[in-house]
């Protein structure tokens, strides 16, 4: 389906990452979103209010974020896309409610711009230390999906697939900017309505009758309905069968947490975006996201220029981690290194899917500032040299 | 003698509950049946849509409402029933959305979220089965027990001041504010029916029996004896300043409706404010007809 | 002939007494039978003093029971279901 041009800001543009995330949503179809300011995230939902009474839609900044990111999942279930912004302490409190949308297969999106933590930290300067607790802040088994923009470009365009793959999966998707990525101003392009992609919502066509609310056809995602069509749903946290009815039990326990989680994990080929280049005869492959991987990116350069056979894998999708490209690649490079602004990650998952059979060189930063590429590069050699 | 149920007559309320989880879990005597009961006749008496309704509930045991009642329901976290349902209302204007949920949920970590409603008056109508205890995990206290109970987390009685609700929501700013008990069968109805045809914040607090854990613990008897004993002490006092409605372990309880008057909605104040300030520009609040779908049958 | 009668779904009764209590003209009291949860459901003692007036059946809060108009029960459409046990137990 194409997207509304009501809500497609067509043109070329000079704007930061938070505006540009703005104007994805918008495009993308996002019609509500609830918010609470909390730097340096702000100014995606400043302009969304600025905005979305123009294109047709309502913003409301509530009272906290616990409000927030339940009530936009309340705007799903009235008929909206809807979403969220916040960064780490809000981002902490909106754990509860994630899981929710996990639960109940409420699509929704949630902008996490990070900043350095814990705690306040440091409100105005960037980190990427939220990657563990964007997959498992909220208590439980489920899977969610991250995706990580690395340019206000991208932030323009992944917000779109955040909301695509919301709705195609029924589930809470991450989308886990930066400090520096959000208030960085580049150019952005943003085409014309016809020219863009969107998923519709999952809606049942089944009569009132034979609608199971979590009912799946064999595709593991059931359809979903809206308050106010007569279908007289239930909806609940609780493990629930098909129905929606609270049953619990292990056997539907069993049944419910394993389908969330293999709806997205059956999907990865899909789900797992990446950028890649010369990964065939790499000997060391540059593992980055986000901002890092800009910086990454000129110490790959610069390895190139002395000789070393560098290879580049930029996460694009961060959950579900890509287990299946690290372990492919751990056959044939002597090692990996991952730049992050944290103290260490998404390495771990890089260890893990390696298995011992590539070694890993983590540079780590405990936020504040982007790398320095000398420190990727200085990384790269020693691990060009194991 | 038995007498076997009639076949050629239905339950009233029969159409408003999901008989296909019946009995409900709720214990003998307890009074949040008694409350759906009522809920369901002024759904019947005011001829409100029910495609329309959207009940939303906490967690607790007023929570499980939302499994009981055969209507678009959503059964949310603790204390977040109010900030749920207030997007489904920006969502869908023409909702109905009622809030239903316990003391505990909607006062102690649904606190803020109470105030903030009240004070926007959004267009809810909640209403707030107060057990005075949280009944679900055990009779722990809750902002609503009464001084000098017993409680499980106040096993040597409580001292704290309690809420007295409709003061509280008063002063918040809700247009309509009433209590009745599980006895007042009747007039709860007719409060329920009153705040559907209400725009803006309504609460209506209805006293209950958790015969199990508040009632057993505090030497009151069973739910029947709760019954006879709102029977006695309660007082109808309409039009009551609402800082005077404050309850007591054994006291007086007042009823009645407390505060009815007029205020514009959240929503209503919105649209006229984007209007004034972007004329023609603006496009209106909702757009979800455009979320197109697709058949995810074929 | 009385002006109503008492319908009572025997599965759903908790024996709580509320309709015992609050029935104006006392029609109903708890039997010493009982159903498969091992609760006394009440049964009709006066059937010829029922007006009908539906009163147990609005403070029931299992909705166990409920009351009927005679002249409404005779011309009733509605088919209830035969004593449904409910539950998905």
């Amino acid at each position: 389906m194409k997207a509304d041009p009501k809500g497609v800001l067509t043109g070329t543009h000079f704007i930061d990452g938070d505006h540009a995330c703005c104007e994805g949503a918008l495009a993308a179809g996002a019609r509500f979103a609830a918010g609470y300011p909390i730097t340096p995230s702000t100014e995606v939902v400043e302009r969304f209010a600025s905005r979305v009474p123009t294109v047709g839609g309502s913003f409301i900044q509530m009272e906290d974020e616990l409000a927030a990111s339940i009530a936009l999942q309340g705007g799903v279930w009235g008929g909206a896309k809807a979403f969220t912004v916040t960064s780490g302490p809000g981002f902490s409190l909106m754990m509860e409610h994630i899981g929710y949308a996990a639960m109940t297969e409420t699509p929704c999106v949630f902008v996490d711009v990070q900043r350095g933590g814990p705690s306040t930290g440091l409100p105005t300067l960037p980190a990427q230390a939220d990657m563990m607790q964007a997959r498992w802040g909220s208590h439980g088994d489920y899977e969610i999906i991250a995706l990580c923009p690395n340019s206000p470009q991208e932030c323009f365009d992944l917000t779109i697939t955040a909301f695509n793959m919301a709705e195609e999966y029924r589930v809470p998707v991450m989308f886990m900017m930066d400090e520096v990525v959000g208030h960085m101003t580049e150019k952005v392009v943003i085409p014309p309505a016809d020219q863009i992609e969107v998923v519709p919502r999952k809606h049942t066509k089944k009569s009132v009758e034979d609608y199971l609310p979590y009912g799946t056809n064999g595709d593991m995602v059931p359809e979903m309905a809206h308050a106010g069509e007569g279908y007289k749903f239930h909806v609940t946290g609780l493990t629930h069968d098909e129905r929606g009815y609270p049953n619990m039990t292990p056997q539907t326990q069993d049944k419910l947490v394993r389908r969330l989680q293999n709806k997205i994990l059956s999907a990865t080929d899909r789900i797992c975006l990446f950028e890649e280049d010369r990964l065939d005869d790499a000997d060391v492959v540059v593992i980055s996201y986000g901002i890092t991987s800009r910086v990454a990116q000129r110490a790959i350069d610069m390895a190139h220029e002395r000789g070393l056979k560098v290879g580049k894998l930029r996460l694009i999708t961060a959950w579900p981690f890509p287990d299946k490209k690290i372990v492919e690649l751990a056959k044939h490079v002597k090692a990996f290194v991952v730049p992050e602004l944290n103290l260490g990650q998404m390495v771990r998952e890089v260890q893990r899917a390696a298995n011992g059979k590539a070694k890993t060189f983590a540079v780590t930063h405990a936020g504040g500032g982007v790398h320095n590429p000398d420190d990727i590069f200085n990384a790269i050699v020693e691990a060009s040299r194991c | 003698m038995l007498n076997v149920l009639d076949d050629d007559t239905m339950n009233p309320v029969e159409p408003f509950l999901r008989s296909d989880r019946m009995p409900h879990i709720w214990c003998p005597g307890c009074g949040i049946g008694t409350t759906v009961n009522s809920f369901a006749r002024a759904l019947i008496d005011s001829e409100v849509d029910l495609d329309s309704i959207a009940l939303v509930s906490g967690i607790g045991c007023t929570g499980r409402v939302a499994g009981y009642v055969k209507l678009d329901s959503f059964h949310t976290t603790h204390g977040r029933a109010i900030p749920f349902a207030t997007g489904l209302k920006m969502a869908n204007p023409k909702l109905n959305v009622v809030v239903y949920s316990g003391d505990g949920d909607l006062s102690a970590i649904g606190g803020n979220h109470l105030i903030h409603a009240a004070r926007r008056n959004i267009d809810l109508k909640v209403i707030c089965v107060n057990n005075l205890i949280y009944a679900m995990t055990g009779g722990q206290t809750a902002p609503t027990t009464p001084g000098h109970a017993t409680t499980s987390t106040n096993p040597y009685g409580t001292f704290e001041p309690a809420f007295n609700l409709p003061a509280l929501v008063d002063a918040a700013g809700a247009v309509y504010v009433a209590r009745w008990t599980t006895f007042h069968v009747r007039q709860l109805s007719r409060a329920i029916s009153e705040a559907f045809a209400k725009k803006g914040f309504s609460f209506i607090e209805v006293i209950s029996p958790c015969p199990t854990l508040y009632q057993r613990r505090n030497k009151m008897g069973d739910g029947l004896d709760t019954m006879k004993y709102y029977k006695e002490a309660s007082k109808v006092r309409n039009g009551a300043p609402t800082g005077e409605v404050g309850l007591t372990l054994n006291g007086e309880i007042a009823v009645g409706k407390f505060v009815d008057r007029d205020r514009p909605d959240y929503q209503t104040l919105m649209r006229a404010q984007y209007v004034e300030s972007l004329g023609d520009r603006y496009l209106g609040d909702t757009d979800h007809a455009e979320v197109e779908t697709e058949c995810a049958c074929g | 002939m009385a002006k109503g009668r008492v319908s009572i779904v025997v599965e759903r009764c908790k024996a709580c007494g509320f309709c015992v209590e609050f029935c104006p003209t006392h029609v109903l009291a708890l039997s010493s039978a009982f159903n498969s949860k091992g609760y006394h459901p009440p049964h009709v003692v006066h059937p010829e003093k029922c007006s009908g007036c539906d009163l147990c059946g609005m403070y029931c809060p299992d909705f166990a029971i409920y009351a009927t108009k005679a002249a409404a029960a005779d011309k009733a459409p509605a088919k209830a279901e035969a004593n449904p046990a409910g539950g998905d137990k």
